[in-house]
């Protein structure tokens, strides 16, 4: 009788739930949906909470001193001041926001904000503070995924939750190796969200304010401008030049706010020559994986076939991270990379997109066409930190549930960006939390995206298939789930060897003989997969009607 | 080809209503391999993230960091491996100029000796150092913690990881109700319980090999495989003398089978001489002489160090305050009646399983009887509270509430110990995960159950909670008064107790009305 009961209370549990589910579809961003979210950001912040004791880069350090700097001395020194080598390089707003957070930390504990005596304060209290700082400034974050995917049904919207809120790759970035990543991109996310929704002023706003925050996000602003140039300033010579005068004076009041009071001290050139640190060289320290790797090797390569030519190549004295440094260039055969021209590049590799904002300004389009001049900018820019991966995996995320092809690729950029962060952790502690983080999201995505394409019919997976030209589309609907592509497979096996390699055989079979070699491989196989994304993204934009 | 999702599982509810019983093992199968297509994907997700979250606890402090000179539970397995790896077998348990016993001496069974050996020369192949004869007495340094910690992590992924998938398995084969996120969720349950994780990973121990052979063994009974379950049993005995919690509910669940069998002694036989086999293999190197496994036994039962430590949750510790059992009575008298109290408290789970032994009753005798062993045994540790949690783990889908309600308990009552070992931050952060896994939104089920709660039931739960975080803020930011050094960890042990009391009666109440019907079930799935 009672087995009865229970299995028909169950039935019963179970149709309720399919009914929930079922409103959760009718009313998209209900409350449903935002208790959803809290318990994926919960169970992110519990793990974060866990790594508080991890590895912590100088970045920490310098986070820390920008706390002392903003709170200890008047706004005027604030960019003038040398006490530690970790000067103040972010724009003003960052400067306010390290100033906001100062007011908590001198609660906490003053020898914080103590300029002198708290150089590389290292007690419980800071690392507790500053780590914590980060997870609650992930709120932002939290509120431009929940802006981006409020109208999406519940499938694509947990997948992008999955994807963004549990991303490796912020966890490895902000919370142990330490930076205000997920902060930021919350900012670019709520921009991108306005824009989706056609509310295109409050779009410029926000990014306006991004600018400020971290001024490398600059590299999306010819996209912005054009876009909201041909969306937002549209209808009659009047209209649309009220419109642009409109949108002029709101990002110029943003930056007024931002900039005004060094305007007013006169020291705009200094906070200028504090943000764009030209002394720095063509490449970080570790190699981002991008276009200069493939040139640096190039280079080399030619250097000694030339050598052993006969010719008389001449080593170069300067490091390609040494930065402009005196006359020298760091290459031996090939010309010499100047900021102007990895600009020009940029803007060249930008052009084609900026061709079809120019011609059509879709907001569906409109992340896409960030995410790739974040792209751009990664793969041809000066002095490019393996970190600004983040800039447009993060966004590409949103697009990523829209069609198998986009989730092919996602699935295969994801991996290898995340990959390419691995350097940042070398401790052994950390090791395997890095893998650990990996894999889950390797096995999350591919679980995710394919019960998501499953469940799309066959019919609809073979026109997507036929509209993409390819004819995988039509294998992923026969075999279920997310088939890959043998290619992409190979590169990903390839990877896990670079991996082996470095841990393991290098030191085996080399011994302490080139030990650049593992970085180096990093570097120039990631890169090889972030060109492809390149490629990639630049066809879509260009098919796409 | 295979049908995926929620759409599968009502394929096979149907199909499985048409097909004959003859059929139904063979079907099960299948529907097991059609439904589950999809859902191993998601269980290797939830272990990967099960072990994401050991490692990141393996990197807070372990018990008795840098507290000469007898540190804690991390030097008492470290100097193990120590002595393991240079005596031999033989010496192991006996006092001489090389293997002092009176520091950190090995106390657990073989089995725990032999893991400490391998483990040891793993240590020893990294890092000799650290497993060095006399030397390494108190070793601390990054990698030696790095690597004592991956001696736990591989235990866990190589034992309790692959026990508990298997226990997974086997209990939802055949089950007609089964839907894919009941098993995702049940496995994330027991994968990250908090409190093994906290006690494993963080203070350090290796509660994970005899637990993990534990779910083994009651997956194994549950696949109809009782030889099997009887070696594993063996094994967790031998690894840890605590599983003999466990002992009486396996005793009592496999008499009760063998003697609705056609040749009763027969079965009992065999499964004896198993427990036999294993028992011997495990004890050969002390068995040449009845000195030398005398020896070994009185290692294992150190009835000198009282009958309860610390301020553990169990009946004799919490009745001190009124009845100063130590003071009263002798310790053999102690023993006595502590030994008669936990075989009471533990009869009447025995009696239903020998009558009526059934899979589902099974789990509540073996959370019944370790229930009885912490309440009333001989010599309780905090840490045995792990032991009541396993199979309550195991029933988390029948009893959400319950199982929550424990393992929340369960917390607090080693928070004092957690607290010591500096292990705040992980209690914390894996509280709330257990909160946000019990109670995700993906499975509703106990949320909408709330709804029938009186309003008397819902103010009462509000001021347990409330008590209990009012106690956690106290023993956390307060000293206690002079006088009482130990009031706070007495209140902490009375709630804690309260609480143990009132679950281990619900659950035999509940195991006694499940045995009146479980009958009429099995009918039931007879006529089907």
């Amino acid at each position: 009788m009672e087995g009865e009961l229970t299995s028909s209370r169950r039935v019963a549990h179970r149709s309720t739930r399919e009914e929930t589910e079922k409103e959760k579809n009718r009313i998209p961003g209900s409350v449903t949906a935002i208790e959803e979210l809290i318990w994926f950001a919960g169970v992110a912040t519990c793990i974060k909470l866990l790594l508080i004791p991890s590895y912590r880069s100088t970045d920490f350090e310098v986070h820390r001193h920008w706390l002392a700097l903003t709170s200890s001395l008047p706004l005027s020194q604030w960019y003038y001041d040398e006490t530690s080598p970790w000067t103040l390089d972010y724009p003003p707003l960052f400067a306010y926001f390290e100033r906001f957070l100062s007011i908590f930390a001198n609660l906490v504990d003053t020898k914080i904000v103590d300029l002198h005596n708290g150089l590389n304060y290292s007690a419980d209290s800071v690392v507790y503070f500053q780590r914590i700082s980060v997870m609650v400034s992930d709120l932002c974050l939290f509120y431009g995924v929940y802006r981006l995917t409020k109208s999406l049904d519940s499938a694509k919207r947990r997948m992008i939750w999955v994807l963004i809120v549990w991303s490796p790759a912020l966890i490895i970035v902000d919370h142990v190796h330490f930076q205000y990543n997920g902060f930021l991109l919350g900012f670019l996310l709520i921009s991108l969200s306005y824009l989706e929704e056609g509310r295109d002023l409050m779009g410029g706003f926000v990014f306006a304010m991004l600018l400020c925050f971290k001024h490398l996000f600059a590299v999306a602003a010819p996209v912005y401008f054009v876009y909201l140039l041909r969306h937002y300033c549209r209808g009659g010579l009047v209209n649309s030049i009220g419109k642009f005068l409109m949108m002029g004076t709101v990002v110029g009041s943003v930056f007024l706010v931002a900039f005004g009071p060094f305007l007013y001290h006169g020291q705009i050139q200094q906070v200028l020559r504090r943000m764009f640190p030209f002394g720095r060289g063509l490449c970080h320290a570790y190699w981002a994986p991008n276009f200069w790797v493939f040139y640096i090797i190039s280079d080399k390569g030619l250097a000694f076939v030339l050598a052993k030519l006969g010719f008389s190549i001449q080593t170069p004295a300067a490091s390609f991270t040494g930065g402009l440094v005196g006359d020298s260039s760091p290459f031996a055969v090939l010309p010499r990379v100047t900021p102007l021209v990895t600009f020009m590049l940029v803007l060249l590799a930008l052009s084609p997109c900026l061709v079809k904002v120019w011609r059509e300004p879709r907001p569906g389009m409109i992340t896409r066409w960030v995410a790739y001049a974040y792209t751009c900018g990664f793969l041809f820019g000066w002095h490019v930190h393996e970190k600004a991966s983040l800039h447009f995996v993060i966004p590409l995320a949103v697009v990523a549930v829209r069609s198998l092809e986009d989730a092919r690729h996602y699935f295969l950029l994801s991996i290898v960006s995340c990959y390419s962060l691995f350097p940042l952790l070398f401790e052994a502690d950390e090791y395997s939390i890095k893998v650990l983080l990996l894999l889950l999201h390797s096995l999350l995505t591919w679980v995710g995206f394919s019960s998501q394409f499953s469940k799309t019919t066959v019919v609809s997976t073979k026109q997507q298939g036929e509209k993409m030209g390819s004819k995988e589309g039509l294998v992923a609907a026969k075999g279920g789930g997310l088939v890959v592509g043998w290619v992409r497979i190979c590169y990903l096996l390839v990877l896990l060897f670079v991996e082996v390699w470095g841990q393991f055989l290098h030191h085996y079979l080399l011994g302490d003989k080139l030990p650049f070699l593992p970085l180096m491989l990093i570097s120039i196989y990631c890169a090889l997969g972030i060109m492809y994304s390149w490629i990639w993204q630049l066809r879509f934009i260009i098919r796409c009607p | 080809m295979y049908v995926r999702g929620t759409g599968g599982v009502g394929h096979c509810e149907i199909s499985m209503g048409r097909k004959e019983k003859k059929d139904k093992d063979h079907k099960d199968d299948v529907c097991w391999l059609s439904v589950h297509g999809g859902v191993a994907a998601l269980l290797l997700c939830i272990a990967v993230f099960a072990l994401l979250v050991r490692v990141a606890v393996s990197i807070h402090p372990y018990s008795g960091a840098g507290d000469p000179p007898k540190y804690g539970d991390y030097e008492a397995q470290r100097h193990w491996m120590e002595i393991t790896l240079n005596t031999p077998a033989k010496e192991w348990y006996r006092n001489s100029t090389i293997n002092d016993l009176t520091y950190w001496g090995l106390d657990y069974p073989p089995l725990t000796a032999y893991q400490s050996y391998v483990h040891g020369l793993f240590l020893r192949f990294f890092h000799p150092d650290s497993v060095a004869l006399f030397t390494s007495r108190g070793h601390e340094s990054p990698i030696g913690k790095l690597l004592m910690r991956w001696t736990v992590l591989s235990s866990d992924v190589i034992v309790f990881f692959p026990a508990a998938l298997y226990f997974i398995i086997v209990f939802y084969t055949g089950r007609r109700d089964n839907c894919k996120e009941d098993i995702a969720w049940h496995l994330a349950i027991i994968l990250l319980n908090p409190c093994l994780i906290l006690i494993d990973h963080g203070h350090f121990q290796f509660n994970c090999i005899s637990l993990g052979f534990t779910i083994g063994a009651v997956a194994a009974i549950f696949s109809k495989h009782e030889l099997v379950a009887s070696v594993l049993f063996s094994l967790a005995l031998n690894h840890k003398q605590m599983s003999a919690y466990f002992a009486l509910a396996f005793f009592s669940h496999l008499l009760g089978k063998c003697l609705r069998r056609q040749k009763p002694f027969l079965e009992v036989l065999k499964l004896g001489l198993v427990v036999l086999g294993t028992f011997i293999i495990t004890w050969w190197p002390y068995l040449y002489s009845v000195d030398a496994f005398m020896q070994v036994l009185s290692r294992l039962t150190p009835f000198e160090r009282g009958i309860y430590e610390d301020y553990v949750a169990n009946f004799w510790c919490t009745t001190s305050i009124i009845i100063k059992w130590k003071r009263l009575f002798t310790t053999q008298l102690l023993q006595l009646l502590s030994f008669n109290a936990t075989i009471l408290a533990a009869l009447p789970s025995m009696v239903q399983q020998i009558r009526y032994p059934s899979n589902q009753g099974f789990l509540y005798a073996l959370l019944n009887i370790s229930f009885a062993f912490y309440l009333f045994s001989f010599q309780v540790h905090e840490k045995s509270i792990l032991l009541p949690l396993l199979p309550a783990s195991l029933l988390a889908v029948e009893e959400p509430h319950l199982f929550g309600w424990l393992t929340y308990y369960a917390l607090l009552s080693m928070y004092p110990l957690l607290l010591r070992d500096h292990l705040i931050l992980p209690y914390v952060s894996l509280l709330a995960l257990f909160i946000l896994f019990n109670y995700s939104p993906i499975r509703r089920q106990g949320r909408k159950e709330r709804g029938f709660l009186s309003v008397w039931k819902v103010l009462l739960i509000t001021l347990l909670l409330s008590c209990s975080l009012v106690l956690h803020l106290i023993y956390l930011m307060l000293k206690p008064p002079e006088r009482y050094p130990f009031l706070f960890d007495a209140m902490i042990m009375l709630l804690c107790f309260s609480q143990f009391v009132l679950l281990a009666a619900y659950t035999n109440v509940k195991q006694w009305k499940f045995m009146s019907h479980s009958t009429s079930i099995e009918k039931e799935k007879k006529i089907l």
